[in-house]
């Protein structure tokens, strides 16, 4: 018997142009939870797909207790006790948790002792034990779509154990979980493990991983850095090795000055009576105003109001004391007003399209010739110059932007709306979903603008981030703005103290 | 990796990324040498002016599905526009003329009569699809129908014959010998649209904001694409194509009927489905709608016209979700083998 019930040793997989996977290996003790860390890129889901079945290795092996093994597909990956839970779950709403558990291996019986049928009560009998497994009580014929997302999640785990489950992976678990359900999915996961369950954890959040983890294996690059025990680690650590240099600064040093007051939003109210109402605040010249606030404080809702995409009754918006009139997007953009996205995927990128179509679709008015042509080496030269300026990593402005990490798509978007020389940008959680290097690329972006003398509004759900990088911060609550702090005395409490204050 | 080597991954790498062309070399080789006149110059003139005129329509269609939508009006559309030509085009003293108070027009001035039509048709689409927010597969379904019924009652449900023969003579025009080697003038339009909408889809605006709203419109609208305004022209450009379609269609037939263009949408469709228009946005160009249409129509003339295959085959054409129409049109392929003697 071997130590580990997994091993994956010296896997190889290269995609064309890319070495994804450079001799990465992978040992799980069972009855551990073993997180796998790196940067988006490094290679952490390719291993696991490559463990899944999903991917064919090109080199490397694969050892179940200390036997060499082939695995094809998901479908053998399953019988040898391997399953995963998927970042984005693939529920079908519609269904009852049971179906949904039992999806594609329904138990079955004879009607009639010869038409194969499902056994529907046997299905939902093993559902309610299932359930039980992950401490959830819930009647098995529900319909899954009436579960929040973190129950759906439990039901998913709870799907992924069904069987002589061995090793599970969970792909980044709790990235739409609040702390709460965090918790819960914590105690699920101690459960599992006294059951002798060997466990892949793979998240960005540092202090999750230092808490529910035994060892840490760090990728970079789709090579392996090493593995460690997380009791003797700390964050820097973890953060440096993963990186491949020291990050001495989460921030950069800021030098802009804000000026004088540029851009004034007066009594904004939207015409949804439970969203934004009676908001008035202000921006200076070459000022970066932070703006917290807890999930449904309406932050991002304001925002879409200024810029258009929302209705509003009320309200005026002031750039150096000129009204502007603004019903949809383009007058905002008109008026030099850019907006990234919170939702990257849903509003920001054309996935199908080209880096260069990406980041000209907004200025495509700038590179006309003779009144309809347009200038292709203009273009062509506006991508070059971001990708330079912005170190924006893409083979060329032809590359699918979705082929692109989550770090160098955000830049290519922030080069969207740059290329209009915007004097107000909003950028609502402009790091979401963005590995450690790539945010700090990011923060000197912004902190650069901000230098240039542009007035910046960052709507952050980061503490830290807001912190670190605001001259002011304007928190809401439920709609409203319940107060402005300096942002050299902001700290956790007193934002807190504001982002709470419900009428 | 030097060239030598790389030419035969490239060829394979091709031969399996388009496997329909490929597909389309083995049916012409072995219809050409198992019926007496494929490989002939009538035969190839033939397929050129056919493939044309139905160019002409998928060209239009290709915009609609880039943007994530769809027109079943097309061969409707391309019908009413043939129809209406017929009855403007009569001759003066052909005795069975539909509308007698008409006089004699210009073929060309008849054009613009029809294009404008059309051109207000695909704007009623974009309209609808646009402000009153009806998804486009049922709005375009409901006009196929509104623009049948029009087809009918100008038509009185006759056919229509007696054309100028100036107009017929241009139509099915021709550089060369109709029996040596030759050229359709009506290959030439089909290049002049060709070209035209590959500078509108890659060296202008509109086909960057087309693309674009296929790709994510949200993220389009946030980026200041009037997406209103870019669907109405796309939807009203289509009208246009099948107007012009249309009026070749009259031309190239000699004559028009209400059954003109019926299933001629699903065709456009099936053939830009097969040039790689992604039925799911943002995805397509002009050079694949050009070898989808011709390696559907390539196959299509191909088979013997009078076998009961023909009319399988037109069944199929127009009861079929487009998504299947790919694979319909490979398994009627194999029924096709069967038949061929």
């Amino acid at each position: 018997m071997s130590e580990y019930v997994l091993e994956m040793r010296d896997v190889c997989k290269s995609f064309p142009g890319v070495k994804a996977l450079d001799h990465a290996q992978l040992k799980l003790r069972p009855g551990t939870v073993h997180a796998l860390m790196g940067e988006n890129g490094a290679g952490k889901s390719t291993l696991m797909k490559c463990m899944f079945g999903i991917y064919k290795m090109d080199e490397g092996e694969i050892y179940i207790d200390g036997e060499k093994v082939t695995i094809s597909d998901p479908l053998e990956a399953w019988d040898k006790g391997i399953s995963m839970v998927h970042q984005e779950l693939q529920p079908i709403p519609a269904r009852t948790i049971g179906e949904n558990i039992f999806l594609g291996r329904y138990p079955m019986k004879k009607a009639l002792g010869f038409i194969p049928v499902v056994d529907h009560d046997k299905m939902y009998e093993e559902t309610a034990k299932l359930l039980k497994r992950v401490r959830m009580d819930f009647d098995p014929k529900q319909k899954l779509g009436t579960l929040t997302v973190s129950q759906m999640q439990s039901v998913e785990i709870a799907k992924a154990v069904a069987g002589n489950c061995r090793v599970l992976i969970l792909d980044e678990p709790t990235s739409s979980l609040t702390q709460n359900e965090v918790e819960a999915l914590f105690r699920i996961v101690e459960d599992l493990k006294k059951e002798n369950v060997a466990i892949v954890y793979i998240s960005h959040k540092m202090d999750e991983i230092l808490r529910i983890s035994d060892e840490v294996t760090i990728m970079r690059d789709g090579q392996y850095i090493g593995t460690w025990e997380s009791k003797d680690l700390t964050t820097d650590f973890i953060i440096t090795k993963m990186v491949g240099r020291e990050l001495t600064n989460l921030y950069p040093k800021r030098e802009n000055v804000p000026g004088e007051v540029v851009f004034e939003v007066e009594d904004f109210t939207s015409i949804n009576p439970r969203s934004f109402r009676h908001c008035s605040f202000n921006v200076r010249k070459g000022e970066i105003l932070g703006v917290a606030g807890l999930v449904g404080a309406q932050r991002t809702e304001l925002m879409e109001g200024l810029f258009g995409t929302r209705s509003h009754t009320s309200g005026s918006i002031h750039y150096k004391g000129k009204e502007l009139k603004i019903s949809r997007p383009k007058d905002a953009i008109d008026h030099g007003i850019a907006m990234l996205t919170e939702d990257r995927r849903g509003s920001g990128i054309m996935g199908v399209l080209s880096v260069a179509d990406n980041i000209s679709v907004a200025s495509l008015n700038k590179y006309i010739d003779y009144g309809f042509m347009l200038n292709t080496k203009k273009i062509d030269a506006l991508v070059e110059e971001n990708r330079q300026k912005m170190n924006i990593k893409t083979p060329s402005g032809k590359t699918l932007i979705q082929s692109l990490s989550g770090g160098n798509q955000q830049k290519v978007l922030i080069g969207r709306w740059l290329a209009n020389n915007p004097d107000v940008l909003i950028l609502d959680e402009p790091t979401r979903g963005i590995d450690v290097g790539a945010k700090y690329e990011i923060y000197c972006i912004i902190a650069d603008l901000a230098k240039q003398g542009k007035s910046i509004i960052m709507i952050s759900s980061e503490m830290g981030e807001l912190i670190g990088m605001s001259d002011r911060i304007m928190v809401m609550c439920d709609g409203r703005i319940t107060g402005f702090i300096d942002g050299k005395e902001a700290n956790q409490e007193n934002i807190m103290a504001l982002a709470t204050q419900f009428e | 990796m030097n060239n030598k080597e790389s030419f035969g991954k490239k060829f394979l790498n091709y031969v399996k990324s388009n496997p329909i062309v490929v597909m389309l070399v083995i049916v012409a080789i072995i219809v050409g040498f198992t019926k007496d006149n494929f490989f002939s110059w009538k035969n190839f003139g033939n397929l050129m002016s056919n493939t044309a005129v139905r160019f002409l329509i998928a060209l239009g269609v290709s915009g609609c599905l880039i943007t994530k939508g769809t027109d079943l009006s097309a061969g409707r559309q391309a019908g009413l526009a043939a129809c209406l030509t017929g009855i403007l085009i009569q001759k003066a003293d052909y005795s069975g003329k539909l509308w007698k108070a008409v006089p004699e027009l210009n073929m060309f001035v008849v054009l613009l009569i029809v294009v404008a039509i059309g051109a207000l048709l695909g704007l009623l689409n974009g309209t609808i699809i646009t402000l009153l927010k009806v998804p486009p597969f049922i709005t375009t379904l409901g006009t196929q129908t509104i623009v049948y019924g029009l087809c009918l009652v100008v038509t009185d449900a006759q056919p229509i014959g007696g054309f100028q023969k100036s107009f017929i003579d241009l139509i099915n025009g021709r550089l060369g010998n109709s029996n040596g080697f030759h050229l359709p003038y009506l290959l030439f339009v089909a290049a002049l649209f060709g070209l035209f909408f590959w500078f509108l889809y890659n060296k202008m605006r509109h086909g960057k904001y087309m693309y674009a709203i296929g790709g994510n419109e949200v993220a389009a609208e946030v980026s200041g694409v009037n997406t209103t305004k870019t669907l109405m022209l796309i939807y009203t450009t289509a009208g246009i194509m099948y107007a012009i379609a249309g009026w070749l269609l009259a031309g190239k037939t000699g004559g028009a009927s209400t059954s003109m263009g019926m299933g001629y949408e699903l065709e456009a469709i099936a053939a830009c489905t097969i040039g790689g228009v992604s039925t799911t946005g943002g995805i397509g160009t002009v050079s694949g709608v050009l070898v989808g249409t011709t390696s559907y129509r390539a196959s299509s003339s191909s088979w013997p016209s009078r076998s009961t295959c023909a009319s399988t085959w037109r069944r199929s054409n127009s009861v079929i979700p487009k998504k299947f129409l790919g694979a319909f049109w490979l398994r009627d392929f194999f029924v096709f083998d069967a038949v061929i003697r």
